[in-house]
């Protein structure tokens, strides 16, 4: 009686938003089913498929969070981008497009105990620390705070992270040319 | 206020592109240089002279702004300085810009114009080589990298064209760098410099944790500004401490770049490179920074080391003892560019001291003048090596009376040696001098009879490499003999370093065809042109600032050095925050007080900028002694040499080999005071070795007395077991063990499988695991 | 919504990629795992962007996406330079580290 009653008022609580609860809720489960696919099935161009799906999923929870330039990055980013490239490794490499029986190592039975260790203790530490923290729903953040903080605060590291970038396409040319 | 507008003009408003022109040529060059008909270096000559053009126009304003001040206020004259933002962190903007004063007017001058003629020297002397487009687009950058420091206006800049001066000496000093020698001697000036080099950002880092604040506050400035820096340190707010450190740090990055005493190492060896590498390194650029460097920061090294009061400081000791060291090691090179490189070394020596004994505009007035003769020089000992002794630098085997044979490189050779030595009226009678009188005028006695050996040796050091090289029999290469040996030692691309593919034959084809004949002759128009009018420029420069015919002849005391004047402030912040890519104009109107700058504090509200150094009015009876020594030094080297070279004194012949104390100073110098062996075999194995020691140790001792232990432990348990349990208990129970044990080392095994999933597993596993305990200690 | 519903969701992708990463044999499919890992980080940064109410934890996600495609860039050159060297990017078959 009382457990239901603090769950409607937590429900009821403000910024708690049912929606946007249900739709959290259905994304999440598709993205944890086709992240499992990804690392379960038996042919590799279905994985980087299901991977598609997965990046497209956490790009709509960035909607749902309120990022909206973070989500559209994701979109052009990882899905424009990411995705082509493993399609291209898949190609190049000449991954066998059908069914393929061997695509798990022999122990990768040592994977599940590992995973779960780390899932229960991943778990445990997020409910301890953030156990009860409510996000208020604030909207979308403006694009301009973004840029601006890149431009201001941020500059020295964007202007790294773009050496880091030039840095690995140049490392990336070196190393896959062929002479 | 008596703010009024002083001339400026296009050429000083926008300076800057001095320095941003060679660097887009040499953009352009690496771009498509290869395309064009004279693969690139078309575009580095165009560009070395569009900046040629542009610090002309420059210099002429800066003299007119200069006249219009001393015309009307005879105040200090303000330099044209302009910011562009470059970028931004926490609060401070890092800038881009320019700081035209005198100095830097001077240098530019003389750092295009030396790089214009090196450029058109190259084009004769690199022809047919294999990389001839990367060598101009380095030799372009080079330039471009000691503009971009001569303008800085903040030391971000100058640390910016400092490091791009520092990787084209790489590229350049192993230009030919399938010779491995060539490249160790790369790698040598560019770590030895790195170590300097570890000063200069240290230097910056105290300085401006020292000044930023009083910038700020006073100045609306930061701490990165070089006028900034000049007036903090002259304030007399600045913390001894700061000055101090600040001060020894940038000139260790100075001792570094400009070859002075404990790290000029790197210099001789840094001949590797091509010969016009060599004379723009030695002359213009990269070796001149270091005293750029002080000369552009003064008022810090001035009051961090003392330099006003007359102290003993660190400068005026480096110096010294750099020149002396260097012109003894310039007697035992047979290499005429190594002597070459020594003396520039020991000239070094003498800009240092000079600014290091308050000689301050007596230093910059040698960096101009040995630029000339300096380069002159180098570009002989390359016309000669091109054209007279087969690309051998060997004064003893492959050179002697070529005088006959290529009398405008030993005409033009003989005038620079007498000016580098110093006879009137030559330039380097007049800077050497007034570097020597200044310091014995501000009261570095010893110092002074000290600089005095030093122009002895410089007469007598010299005058032996022109004996070797020019006079005397004709010894190998020079007397026409074709030996192969000596294809190594400076060769050209196109012979030494051609298509290996090529045999033999191709090899003396090309020599047959690039030469015409063998044997010496006088080089082609584009390798002489440019030495005879450096020769020229060498003979005359010492006017510019002639101090023994009175006022009217010291121009660059007029047009240089900064006037040592108390500026306001308010007139200061509206030069230094004048808003990007503004300057404003305005004169400062000075407050008239007693005490000079540098030797105490500028009244509340004003600042200095420069600290007023003296000048000691000329001797003649100075001069004649000068004159006398230096001829002294040239007579005595040249009869010796005569003596010990032609006619083979039985009493000099094989002294070294005979009498002890001669051999011992000869090896002495011979291996280069052991320096060498010092930071090889010494310093370097002192920290790699026990580091490399340490770690084997480690290994050895504590890893595998871990496994060993591991190991016996195991056995003992084993035995225990074997023992007590196998032998009481039923055998089934041993077969069991046995089996778990052998089951155990083979789940263990996989660990070391070289898999890398498994080590994948074994690392998030171990993070789980090692959470999970953080957790269970937190809770 | 609460803030843990981000947080599980991004642990439980989390231990997806790491099981991917332990279990695949192909490399190409390990790479795709990390991604999973990466991404489940970058979920994680937006929702404590969420929690502290400021901006950097986007910001830092965005630097996450560059830092992922260079990775991917850089990784995907290996896996060909291996392909090319062994004709086989099975990882099992790579065990020159082999103790």
């Amino acid at each position: 009686m009382t457990t239901s009653i603090t769950g409607a008022m937590l429900l009821a609580a403000d910024g708690i938003n049912i929606a946007m609860n249900v739709g959290f809720g259905i994304i999440a489960a598709i993205m944890v089913f086709a992240a499992l696919s990804v690392v379960t099935t038996r042919n590799v161009v279905h994985g980087a498929l299901w991977l598609v799906v997965v990046l497209g999923g956490v790009a709509a929870q960035y909607l749902l969070a309120g990022a909206e330039f973070v989500a559209i990055s994701q979109v052009l980013v990882y899905i424009g981008a990411v995705m082509v490239l493993f399609l291209f490794g898949i190609m190049l490499t000449r991954a066998k497009i059908g069914a393929d029986t061997d695509l798990n190592n022999s122990s990768w039975g040592l994977g599940i105990p590992v995973a779960l260790l780390m899932l229960g203790v991943l778990v445990w530490a997020v409910i301890d620390a953030f156990g009860d923290t409510v996000i208020t729903d604030r909207g979308p953040t403006p694009t301009v705070e973004i840029s601006d903080a890149f431009l201001g605060p941020y500059l020295l590291p964007f202007l790294a992270i773009s050496f880091v970038l030039l840095a690995a396409a140049v490392g990336a040319i070196v190393i896959a040319r062929k002479d | 206020m008596g703010v009024n507008t002083i001339p400026s003009g296009w050429f000083l408003e926008n300076a800057w592109l001095i320095a941003l022109i060679p660097a887009i040529g040499f953009a352009a060059i690496i771009a498509f240089g290869k395309k064009l008909p004279m693969k690139g270096s078309e575009i580095g000559l165009a560009s070395i002279t569009a900046s040629l053009v542009i610090s002309v126009g420059a210099a002429v304003q800066w003299i007119q702004r200069t006249n219009f001040v001393d015309e009307t206020t005879e105040g200090y004259v303000e330099p044209v300085i302009k910011t562009w933002t470059w970028w931004q962190s926490g609060g401070v903007e890092f800038g881009l810009g320019q700081h035209i004063d005198g100095l830097a007017v001077l240098l530019l001058l003389l750092v295009a114009f030396i790089s214009l003629l090196v450029q058109i020297f190259s084009l004769e002397y690199l022809r047919g080589d294999r990389r001839y487009t990367h060598f101009f687009a380095a030799l372009t950058l080079f330039s471009s990298g000691m503009l971009v420091m001569v303008l800085a206006e903040n030391m971000v800049q100058i640390i910016l064209g400092w490091e791009l001066m520092g990787l084209c000496s790489f590229l350049l000093i192993g230009h030919w760098w399938e010779d491995g020698a060539n490249s160790r001697a790369a790698l040598k000036a560019f770590f030895t410099v790195r170590v300097g080099d570890v000063g200069l950002l240290v230097g910056t880092a105290i300085v401006f944790f020292g000044a930023h604040q009083w910038a700020v506050d006073n100045l609306d400035s930061h701490g990165f500004s070089v006028q900034a820096i000049s007036a903090w340190a002259l304030s007399g707010d600045a913390s001894s401490s700061a000055l101090l450190w600040g001060s020894v740090a940038l000139f260790i990055a100075a001792i570094g770049k400009s070859g002075q005493f404990p790290l000029h190492t790197w210099l001789p060896d840094a001949m590797a490179g091509p010969t016009p590498v060599s004379s723009l390194l030695h002359s213009s650029t990269m070796v001149v920074a270091g005293v750029f460097l002080v000369a552009r920061l003064y008022p810090l090294f001035w009051e961090g080391l003392s330099i006003g009061p007359g102290a003993i400081n660190l400068i005026a000791i480096i110096g010294v003892i750099t020149l002396i060291v260097a012109a003894l090691l310039a007697f035992v090179q047979n290499d005429i560019k190594k002597v070459l490189a020594y003396s520039t070394v020991s000239q070094l020596g003498y800009m240092m001291l000079g600014l290091g004994t308050g000689a301050w505009l007596p230093a910059v007035f040698h960096i101009f003048t040995h630029a000339f003769f300096k380069c002159a020089l180098f570009l002989c000992a390359g016309s000669v090596s091109h054209s007279g002794s087969h690309h051998s630098f060997d004064m003893k085997k492959d050179m002697g009376g070529l005088a006959r044979k290529m009398p405008i490189t030993a005409g033009t050779w003989i005038i620079s040696t007498l000016a580098l030595a110093g006879i009137f009226p030559l330039s380097g009678f007049f800077s050497k001098d007034e570097i020597i009188a200044n310091v014995g005028y501000n009261g570095y006695n010893l110092f002074m009879w000290l600089a005095f050996l030093g122009a002895f040796m410089t007469a007598a050091y010299m005058a032996r490499a022109t004996y070797l090289t020019f006079f005397g029999t004709p010894r190998g290469a020079a007397a026409g003999e074709h030996h192969d040996e000596h294809h190594g030692d400076d060769a050209h691309g196109d012979d030494a370093h051609g298509d290996d593919a090529h045999g033999d034959d191709a090899h003396a084809d090309a020599h047959a065809e690039h030469h015409g004949s063998h044997g010496p002759h006088e080089s082609g128009p584009l390798i002489l042109v440019p030495i005879v009018v450096l020769t020229f420029l060498a003979s005359i420069a010492g006017f510019t600032n002639a101090v023994p015919f009175g006022e009217n002849f010291e121009i660059l005391k007029r047009y240089v050095e900064p006037r040592a004047e108390v500026v306001a402030i308010e007139d200061t912040r509206l030069t230094i925050a004048g808003g990007p890519g503004q300057s404003v104009g305005s004169l400062a109107p000075q407050a008239k007080y007693d005490d000079a700058c540098g030797f105490a504090a500028p009244p509340e509200g004003t600042v200095c900028l420069f600290p007023a150094v003296s000048h000691a009015p000329f001797k003649w009876s100075k001069g004649f002694l000068a004159l006398g020594i230096v001829g002294a030094g040239l007579v005595s080297s040249w009869l010796f040499s005569v003596a010990l070279y032609t006619r083979r004194d039985r009493r000099l012949v094989g002294l070294t080999e005979r009498f002890a104390p001669a051999r011992w100073g000869y090896q002495f110098l011979w291996n280069k005071y052991y320096l060498d062996h010092l930071y090889e075999k010494v310093i370097v194995r002192a920290v790699a070795y026990p580091i490399a020691a340490s770690a084997y140790w480690f290994n050895q001792k504590v890893l595998d007395r871990i496994v060993d232990t591991a190991g016996t432990s195991t056995r003992q348990a084993g035995e225990f077991v074997y023992r007590n349990i196998d032998q009481t208990l039923v055998d089934g129970a041993v077969n069991a063990s046995g089996f778990v044990a052998s089951e155990t080392g083979h789940a263990l095994q996989p660990v070391q499988s070289g898999k890398v999933n498994q080590y994948g597993a074994l690392l998030f596993g171990a993070a789980a695991v090692a959470a999970i305990v953080l957790v269970i200690i937190n809770v | 919504m609460l803030a843990v519903n981000f947080l599980i969701l991004a642990a439980v992708l989390f231990s997806i990629g790491v099981f991917g990463v332990i279990a695949r044999r192909n490399a190409v499919m390990v790479l795709m795992s990390v991604e999973l890992v990466l991404n489940s980080v970058m979920l994680n940064l937006v929702a404590f962007s969420q929690i502290t109410d400021s901006i950097d934890g986007q910001l830092f996600a965005l630097f996450v996406i560059a830092i992922a495609a260079a990775e991917v860039g850089v990784g995907l050159a290996m896996v060909l330079m291996v392909y090319r060297n062994r004709r086989s990017i099975a990882l099992d078959e790579l065990s020159e580290m082999k103790g």
